[in-house]
């Protein structure tokens, strides 16, 4: 997969990932990326169709923890570390669109 | 450190000392400020010092001494942290712009236990940001060096604590193992690093770079040390859904005993890819071994090869979504913006490092619609194919005997290539893509005179035997090979 | 069955197509991955912790009491439980602390059940799925809404509160159908101790997905989702208007754009969401701080023994007691099932009081004072139907004992007698009959020959002489029978 990635598609990863990007940081990544994909090339046409995916280590199952109340942060402490506060809130610039 | 090094002796021999009154743990405090002081403008192992807390707690572990009370196994120890390690109150930054000044809330888990155990914390030490490199380059606050050549790189990420201990700074440190960031600096700082098995040791606290490899464990200049430390930071945790049942065994002892009978295969795949010496040294460790009466076979992994690959999709693709949290709304940094999605983008462009963003963008990518299968899913099968491979092995070998890092320490500035980076990680890679322990023993001295770490990799909570044949190479090691090192410029010798 | 709900277009007749997500916030002690408070209405951001504000190096421990609650919603619903795998689903969003939401992706606990509605009707249930709860955003200025506000305020107590995701099949024909949906599994998750159904208080929120077709077509038209439904109302209302939209769309020519709608009580529109340029990819994996939830056959039937009764159920056994032929027995049935009342019937029915009646009385009288019902004696109650259906006490007679009893005010005798409705034997009954009839002869002559007006006024004699006391309906028997 020479090349592997396009402008627009790194442009449109660099949205995804909220980065704002200049044109000459993503043509940067644009070829850093597309290198490193080349470099895992072999590996992706490695036959696996046998194999099972891996996401853990060790398949524990079923840890849980009682449905007991405990102290958190006090509020003073969790908000002294916030950019902006507002009314005991975290205080943000206006929202644009709603939750997906 | 001078000759009279309050720990010289080692780190358990420095808590007996303290905990029979014939040392003071405010005396070893402070004199390890000193040194730091002395030392961190040319090395930068440190983002932080705590002075002030270190004395109170080493003044505290006098007081419990003096009242005839036993302050734990690391009685007034003096260990120094990664600063990826949340600490109540005290700066933890991942060496990042986006974090500056952000204090926890909370202790991690390690270090409870370790103030639990009496342990002097004196700092946080300096890594490649959120862990994510192999030099300690990729840092907001600049590289820290490595004190066997101050031009060099000390390794990464962990490369704060692993040069903090070479040069004799402090006797203990932690580091966090994701790709090989415990070993390969130390095998860049001749000192010993150990990842223990996945789950071992509590995350919790430890800021995340790739959740399901991510391993905390310890540095010293001796095995010993190291084994006593990770007693002390493993166990189950019920505040992390991957820490392992079960009760830990006594490791600290395993270091002194004979490997005779044990069976130690040597990854022949690896020397090819390994400079002369550092794999002359792993030749001449496996001497050794059979000297010591152990049964050493070659043994060929090829498909371990395949796991710099698997793991430079799956690290980042694990890493792009914990560090989405950095988004400036309830902690770190904030580049103010009139709508909060172009301030979420401004505050990460900013706060990010190239190497951060760069692993963000390469995670993203392979998560993202239509790749996932190709990329993700693939590295995640391939996670399977190298599993098996290790326990075919694992099969006929106790332990595997590996090279650390290709090379000794290089220059710093002198990769700048991302991909030949990476590279760096190859030999470390497998053990945390599979959750198994691995140790870097220092062993010989290299190419330009610079340590070289010899690698024994062992199955799933294989720690003892791992620790018995770690302890051998130690014995058997070169004595000019560890530090403690005076920090020196290149060429100056020891 | 009531008559298939249509459209009537310009060209033709549709029919909607609707399936429905269902969001029940879980009654748990805890949220899902951490031990803060699960309450409403708490001082903001006064419930949170290092897990529940995403900070650096936290890590999420799974609730065991959400996991059950989620299992008896599974097994109420006649859902397969199954092994199951917490994903994470990655978008930006501020009321998420850790920007990606932990949620169950392709491998839910609960999947493949259905839903029996009043009227029987059986709507599929796809998937209910454990995932973790969002912060609250208050949008400050401009007019409080998000567009034109100056800023917003985020709240996280709810951030982390265990959430079941309910998918219905697109089985659901009507609005009136969707809300019926909605007031069952209300009652189901009440009954499974699952939720308190506080729609108000956001603890059920329902978003719908909806399409229309010509009738007869069998392939499914392009769907938006509705969301911002709060009540049974406005859920009814917007899937009407939305329906009607997609018509006017299609008949104008024109393509349904697959798009997230939200629904504006006040205006009774729904509009368009997303701005363009915002694409969504959640780019979901495992999520790896978290390992595979599987429960085992032994917990899931230990869950299973602990359930209450549900809706249909208590519905099937009171339609047993009374039949369902009646519209006025299926609207008591639901009034009784819906104030807690079918134990008080079926036991009374138990007790040998007169099924039909009990029903009557109780979604009728005692259903004013539903909590002083539920606490009633069915001994009790049963005997005071039993007075009613013997003539003893008259139904005027009775409902006023009734009242009383929920006052607590004493035994339904104990009533009666302080009330002066009791004391009248069928003998004194008659003995006061035969006397009016003695001092009216030329009154009962003409009764005695057919004149039935004149039983009002006998009747009346006798109320006189009894003080009251006599029960109406007996002293027309006592004096019919005398007329044989
Ligand atoms: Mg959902
Ligand atoms: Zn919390």
């Amino acid at each position: 997969m020479p090349d592997a990635l396009s402008h627009d598609e790194v442009a449109h990863v660099a949205r995804l990932a909220r980065l704002e990007l200049e044109d000459a940081e993503l043509e940067t990544y644009r070829q850093q990326l597309s290198h490193v994909l080349e470099h895992v090339e072999a590996v992706r046409r490695l036959d696996t169709a046998a194999l099972a995916p891996t996401s853990h280590p060790f398949a524990l199952e079923n840890v849980l923890r009682p449905d007991t109340v405990a102290p958190g942060v006090a509020r003073d402490e969790v908000l002294a570390a916030a950019p902006a506060a507002e009314d005991g809130r975290f205080r943000v610039p206006r929202i644009l669109g709603e939750a997906p | 450190m001078s000759a009279a090094a309050p720990f010289a002796g080692g780190a358990v021999a420095l808590a007996a000392a303290i905990r029979r009154g014939e040392e003071s743990a405010r005396r070893v405090a402070e004199v390890v400020l000193e040194e730091i002081a002395g030392a961190d403008d040319l090395l930068h192992c440190f983002n932080a010092v705590t002075s002030e807390e270190a004395l109170r707690a080493a003044d505290a572990v006098d007081v419990a001494v003096a009242a005839g009370r036993d302050p734990g196994p690391l009685c007034g120890v003096p260990v120094a942290l990664k600063d990826n390690l949340c600490t109540r109150g005290v700066p933890t930054t991942c060496s990042s712009r986006i974090l500056e000044g952000w204090r926890p809330p909370y202790d991690a888990t390690v270090v409870s236990r370790l103030r639990k155990a009496g342990a002097v914390i004196v700092g946080k030490t300096n890594l490649d940001e959120f862990a994510m490199g192999s030099s300690t380059e990729n840092s907001a606050n600049g590289p820290t060096r490595n004190p066997w050549d101050t031009s060099r790189v000390p390794g990464g990420s962990s490369g704060g604590s692993a040069a903090a201990v070479a040069a004799g700074l402090v006797p203990l440190a932690l580091g966090s193992d994701t790709g090989g960031s415990i070993r390969q600096p130390a095998s860049l700082c001749g000192v010993v690093g150990l990842k223990p098995t996945y789950g071992l040791v509590s995350r919790y606290g430890l800021v995340a770079f790739a959740s399901s490899l991510d391993q905390i464990g310890p540095f010293a200049l001796r095995v010993e040390d190291a084994a006593a430390l990770l007693e002390v930071i493993a166990g189950h945790d019920p505040a992390d859904s991957t820490s392992l049942a079960g009760e830990v065994p006594p490791l600290a002892p395993e270091v002194g005993r004979s490997p005779a009978g044990l069976r130690v295969g040597v990854v022949a795949d690896f020397l090819v890819d390994a400079s002369p010496a550092c794999a002359d040294a792993v030749r001449r460790g496996a001497d050794a071994l059979v000297a010591a009466g152990a049964a050493v076979e070659d043994v060929a992994i090829p498909e371990l090869l395949h796991g710099l690959s698997a793991y430079y999709l799956i690290a980042p693709a694990e890493a792009s979504s914990n560090l989405a949290r950095y988004d400036g709304v309830r902690y770190g940094l904030r580049v103010d913006a009139d709508d909060v999605a172009t301030m979420n983008a401004r505050t990460r462009s900013k706060g990010f490092g190239a190497e951060v963003k760069r692993r963000i963008m390469l995670g993203t990518y392979v998560l993202s619609a239509g790749y996932y299968d190709a990329y993700y899913a693939q590295a995640q099968r391939v996670r399977t194919l190298i599993m098996d491979a290790f326990r075919r092995a694992y099969e006929r070998f106790d332990v595997l005997l590996a090279p650390t890092s290709p090379s000794v320490a290089f220059p710093i500035g002198a990769k700048s290539d991302p991909l030949e980076m990476y590279l760096s990680d190859l030999f470390t890679i497998p053990s945390n893509l599979a959750g198994h322990p691995a140790v870097s023993v220092p062993f010989a001295l290299g190419e330009e005179n610079l340590p070289v770490g010899v690698q024994v990799l062992a199955p799933a909570l294989g720690e003892p035997a791992m620790l018995r044949v770690a302890g051998a190479l130690e014995r058997a090691a070169a004595p000019d090979a560890r530090g403690p090192v005076r920090p020196h410029g290149a060429g100056a010798g020891r | 069955m009531s008559a298939p709900y249509r459209i009537a277009g310009a060209t033709g007749e549709w029919e909607i197509v609707v399936g429905l997500e269902v969001h029940c916030e879980l009654s748990t002690a805890t949220k899902l991955f951490c031990s803060c408070a699960n309450r409403f209405g708490a001082e903001p951001n006064t419930n949170v912790c290092p897990v529940c504000l995403g900070l650096p190096g936290s890590l999420p421990v799974l609730n065991r009491h959400a996991v059950e609650l989620a299992m008896a919603i599974g097994t109420a619903l006649g859902c397969e439980i199954r092994p199951s795998v917490f994903h994470r689903k990655n978008y930006f969003y501020p009321d998420m602390p850790k920007d990606y939401q932990v949620t169950q992706y392709d491998e839910p606990i609960n999947v493949a059940g259905a839903l029996e509605l009043a009227d029987h009707a059986r709507v599929g249930i796809v998937r209910a799925h454990l995932e973790e709860d969002t912060g609250k955003t208050t949008h400050v200025g401009g007019d409080g809404r998000i567009h034109g506000a100056d800023y917003a305020l985020v709240d996280y107590n709810r951030a982390g509160v265990p959430l079941v995701e309910i998918v219905s099949a697109p089985d659901i024909t009507s609005p009136e159908q969707a809300r019926a949906y909605v007031a069952e599994l209300r009652a189901v998750l009440v009954a499974t101790g699952a939720s308190d159904g506080r729609m108000e208080e956001g603890s059920l929120r329902v978003d719908a997905n909806v399409s229309v077709r010509r009738v007869g077509d069998p392939s499914y038209g392009t769907r938006c989702e509705v969301k911002n439904l709060n009540s049974l109302r406005s859920l009814g209302r917007a899937i009407e208007h939305e329906a009607h939209r997609q018509v006017a769309v299609l008949e104008d020519g024109g393509l349904v754009a697959q798009e997230t709608r939200h629904w504006n009580e006040t205006t009774g529109r729904t509009t368009s969401m997303r701005s363009k340029e915002e694409a969504f990819d959640y780019r979901y994996f495992p999520e790896p701080d978290l390992v595979r939830l599987a429960p085992g056959r032994e917990w899931i039937a230990a869950v299973a023994a602990g359930l209450k009764m549900l809706p249909a159920a208590r519905r099937a056994r009171l339609a047993a007691l009374v039949g369902e032929d009646a519209p006025a027995a299926l609207e008591q049935i639901a009034t009784a099932l819906d104030l807690g009342l079918d134990d008080l019937v079926v036991a009374a029915a138990g007790l040998g009081a007169p099924a039909r009646l009990a029903l009557a009385r109780a979604a009728n009288e005692a259903a004013q004072d539903p909590a002083s019902a539920r606490a009633l004696a069915p001994e009790a109650f049963a005997e005071v139907l039993h007075l009613e259906s013997s003539g003893a006490l008259s139904a005027t007679q009775a409902k006023a004992v009734l009242a009383e009893m929920l006052a607590g005010k004493g035994s339904p005798r104990a009533i009666a007698q302080r009330l002066g409705f009791e004391g009248l034997s069928a003998e004194e009954l008659d003995t006061v009959v035969a006397g009016v009839i003695g001092e009216h002869p030329a009154e009962w002559e003409r009764y005695a020959a057919g004149d039935d007006k004149v039983a009002q006024f006998l009747l009346g004699q006798v109320m006189r002489r009894t003080k009251g006391r006599a029960n109406g309906k007996l002293v027309a028997e006592a004096l019919q029978r005398r007329r044989a």
